[in-house]
């Protein structure tokens, strides 16, 4: 019991500490076109991400629409609860017990995207490292003092802290270089670079799925006022020509 | 639009001169049908979102019933996009008796549209031991009592079992047919639906033509 | 048709008010692309009235759902995020005209003498409009909504005495909660929309009665009797108007001539708002902030927290202030010296045009000074910006008490009897 107390309280200074890292964020490469990649990165979060976290505004048979899955491949692949497709994402784990291993429930993942943006969701899951003071063995660049384990891990492998020398006023500095993996994961670094592109690629898909929809229609919105400009200027000129 | 306005300089109207020349004329229509245009398709989002939402419609999808269970003469009601919707099964003696009272229906030989092609026949159903309908009486939406065993008789002289409506009392045989001098003009709806196998029938959509 | 329309006339006098207040209404002709900002705020209030009543066809005012709702709205919905979108882009383009609409009047002296009620009904529309925007914000029961709705009520626990209890109160309950909620809901909707229209409505009467300004300041209307036949306007002006004082020749219809001014700005301005609202309605978390996409948990505040854009020139006068009780009447203070503006400024003369060279600098730096409290209240604090937002305050209130001083005794230039050609 006071272990749960004390990994509550943890998870808890973790939170009011989110993100005041300073840590430089990488770039995701966000393409909401390749459908191959959404499509990876729907199967990466329903296997690594959707056990505990839930999608709770976002249906299967919409993902499944807007991924250009089909319904059977889609059922069998991705959908692990729910028995219709109609469903809500939601996640396999009950919030209580969620509430009861990680001291806080884990967060809804539909919106993340907007709340966090893809650079650090990028940046966050490529930033784990191994720390033995941590609850649970791993801690983050970008989330420092995270309640959450390192999920993917099977496919990054055990993530090493690595550092170089360098010369800092004529001394010789060790400095923070990067994350490597032991090399006992699924993925080489590349691959695995990739599959978390793909995840935050899917993540910002579920923030705002109808954002191609938009930007689609807005193109001919703005070409239509544009139209409509023309005329009204027209003929206000043609009415004001007898002022002036 | 050159010779227009080529037309305009000739007649550029004074603030009291005449206010109709071509190109003003031509450039108030074209402005008015572009704007018209504009104020149509702003509109657009606003009516559709008035359609049943995704939410609606997945509350609205094609139902599953396993009717194995169902023993001869008895009604179950599922519910199929919020409505009613009951599956009777009618015995050999029922569907002979559908024949023997045609004269007192309204649209025995189910003119209106108020089936799928399927049902326009004596039984309305596709399987005839087994009657689909939506449950609601086409009077004023009331939702109509089983009578079985001969309670009906007691609604219709010489008809055993049928469907009386609680409301303003209409009256429907075993197929769901309307009887005449009643509230209800027309007979109840069978909603569109398939059989997956002898014991599973969908409700909502019907079999593709393969 | 005639007959009908005469039928109708002779009960409601509806051609008459179309002819008086728009048709025949006379405008200075001279109204340059400043004067459009009253057409635009309009069309954005109908705008967020008919998306308004829209959005709550589906949202529910409820701790528990209000944030799920908005969600349903924009995914479930068919084009539900169009109108959602419409509302929230419409919220801060509604503070980009009225901010616009405002400086006009400060920059052409629309507040002075005849027009000093015209300008305090235009400072209660935006008062109103505070609070409706303020409300509306808390509906979606994000983060944002929650913790901004935290801060701004708890501005009046600085009142001394019944501060905590006036709190509790106006909460409903001893924290922000569904109570709130809702009741800020029905605000929302109904109540304050309302006194809007209300305001509007006698904005527009106060407007029409004592007549536009201009950007020369120059009256149009004069003395019955002071114009000879070829000085009047030769357009159609309507006999309240013309009954009462020679209308000059400076001045055109309202419609169509200054109608169609204000909709090749309306277009300009729609250009804008769709790309917004289609490509960007974040607006970089400008108009719908990051934060506000996860749900209200009362127990997490985020990290930086800050009003929305048209609130930060404000919240950063409060912050400016070290004292709670201080800080709070600062920022009352900063509102009410735009109200007892028409008082403040002791000119005679209207438009910057003719007035000093201190009066245009003073303008000038008063509204760099506005934008930079804006920039100050809207992001993280560090220390230089804690006496930054101090100087940038004084300057703040500096500009009424310069104006209060040198308007007595201005070096202006002759004002034109009629508007120049």
């Amino acid at each position: 019991m006071r272990k749960l107390i004390l990994l509550a309280a943890m998870c808890f200074s973790s939170i009011t500490l989110a993100a005041s890292g300073n840590f430089p964020l990488d770039e995701a490469p966000i393409d909401l076109s390749d459908k191959a990649s959404l499509q990876r990165g729907a199967q990466t979060f329903m296997n690594y991400c959707a056990g505990c976290h839930s999608m709770q505004y976002q249906r299967y048979s919409r993902t499944f629409d807007d991924l250009k899955i089909p319904e059977e491949l889609g059922q069998e692949y991705l959908q692990f609860t729910g028995d219709k497709p109609t469903d809500y994402m939601k996640r396999a784990m009950p919030a209580e017990s969620a509430g009861t291993w990680f001291g806080a429930a884990p967060p809804d993942l539909t919106l993340v995207a907007r709340v966090r943006g893809a650079d650090w969701l990028y940046t966050y899951l490529r930033t784990f490292y191994v720390d033995e003071n941590r609850p649970f063995g791993v801690n983050n660049k970008v989330f420092p003092e995270v309640g959450m384990p390192h999920a993917l891990q099977p496919l990054q492998g055990t993530p090493l802290e690595t550092y170089e020398e360098v010369m800092i006023d004529g001394e010789m500095v060790k400095q923070y270089s990067g994350i490597r993996s032991a090399g006992d994961g699924a993925l080489s670094a590349d691959e695995y670079d990739q599959a978390v592109a793909d995840l935050v690629n899917f993540l910002e898909y579920t923030g705002e799925p109808f954002r191609p929809q938009s930007e689609s229609i807005g193109k001919w919105v703005l070409v239509f006022i544009i139209v409509l400009f023309v005329f009204v200027f027209l003929l206000k000129k043609e009415y004001w020509r007898e002022v002036h | 639009m050159s010779d227009v306005s080529v037309d305009a300089k000739t007649s550029a109207p004074g603030p009291n001169g005449p206010k109709d020349n071509t190109r003003r004329r031509f450039l108030t229509v074209a402005t008015s049908v572009v704007g018209g245009v504009g104020v149509a398709g702003a509109a657009i989002p606003f009516i559709a979102s008035w359609n049943p939402s995704a939410k609606a419609k997945a509350a609205g999808a094609d139902v599953e019933v396993d009717i194995s269970a169902i023993e001869p003469g008895q009604l179950i009601r599922v519910m199929w996009r919020s409505k009613p919707v009951w599956i009777v099964r009618r015995t050999e003696q029922t569907l002979a008796e559908l024949g023997q009272h045609e004269d007192k229906l309204k649209d025995p030989g189910s003119e209106a549209e108020q089936q799928p092609a399927f049902a326009q026949n004596q039984y309305r159903s596709l399987n005839k031991e087994y009657l689909i309908l939506v449950g609601i009486c086409t009077h004023l939406g009331c939702s109509p009592q089983y009578l079985k065993n001969g309670a009906f008789n007691e609604i219709v002289q010489g008809v055993p079992n049928g469907f009386f409506c609680p409301c303003h009392g209409s009256k429907f045989d075993m197929a769901g047919r309307v009887f005449e001098s009643v509230p209800a003009p027309l007979n109840l709806v069978v909603p569109p639906y398939q059989f997956v196998n002898d014991t599973t029938v969908i409700i909502g959509s019907v079999a593709q033509e393969a | 048709m005639n007959s009908f329309l005469a039928w109708i006339e002779a009960r409601i006098p509806m051609m008459r008010v179309a002819n008086m207040h728009a048709i025949q209404y006379p405008a200075p002709r001279n109204m340059n692309f400043w004067y459009v900002f009253g057409f635009l705020a309009t069309i954005v209030l109908v705008n967020q009235i008919i998306t308004g009543i829209w959005l709550t066809m589906n949202f529910v005012p409820t701790a528990e759902g209000a944030f799920a709702s908005v969600e349903y709205i924009m995914r479930e919905i068919d084009y539900g995020w169009i109108i959602r979108y419409m509302h929230s882009t419409g919220a801060s383009a509604f503070f980009i005209v009225v901010y616009m609409h405002m400086f006009r009047g400060m920059i052409y002296g629309s507040y002075q003498k005849p027009r000093e009620l015209l300008w305090v009904f235009g400072m209660f529309i935006y008062l109103a409009l505070m609070a409706e925007a303020f409300m509306g914000y808390v509906l979606p029961w994000g983060q944002m909504s929650y913790w901004g709705a935290q801060v701004i009520v708890s501005l009046f626990s600085a009142i001394p005495v019944i501060g905590p209890d006036l709190v509790i109160w106006l909460q409903g309950d001893y924290v922000i909660s569904g109570a709130t909620l809702n009741r800020f809901f029905a605000l929302h909707v109904i109540a304050l929309p309302l006194v809007i229209v209300i305001l509007v409505f006698l904005h527009i009467i106060a407007l029409h009665e004592v007549g536009s300004n201009n950007p020369d300041g120059v009256a149009i209307k004069h003395k019955k009797g002071s114009l000879s036949e070829t000085e009047k306007t030769p357009y159609k002006i309507h006999e309240y108007y013309t009954d009462k004082y020679d209308i000059a020749d400076d001045v055109v219809p309202f419609f169509p001539h200054i109608v169609l001014k204000d909709l090749v700005a309306f277009c300009i301005f729609l250009l804008g708002f769709c790309y917004v609202m289609f490509f960007a309605p974040e607006m970089g978390g400008k108009f719908l902030e990051h934060p506000n996409f996860e749900i209200a948990n009362p127990l997490k505040t985020p990290e930086h927290i800050f009003p929305v854009w048209y609130f930060t020139p404000f919240y950063a006068i409060l912050k400016a202030v070290p004292d709670k009780l201080f800080g709070v009447l600062a920022m009352f203070g900063a509102i009410a010296a735009l109200f007892a503006m028409p008082w403040i400024d002791r000119g005679t003369v209207k438009s910057w045009r003719y007035r000093c060279g201190l009066h245009k600098v003073n303008l000038l730096v008063f509204a760099a000074v506005f934008v930079f409290l804006g920039y100050l209240g809207g992001t993280p604090q560090e220390p230089w910006k804690i006496i930054a937002s101090q100087i940038a305050t004084i300057m703040y209130f500096g500009f009424f008490v310069a104006l209060f001083l040198y308007s007595r005794n201005e070096n202006t230039k002759p004002v034109p009897a009629r508007i120049p050609r």
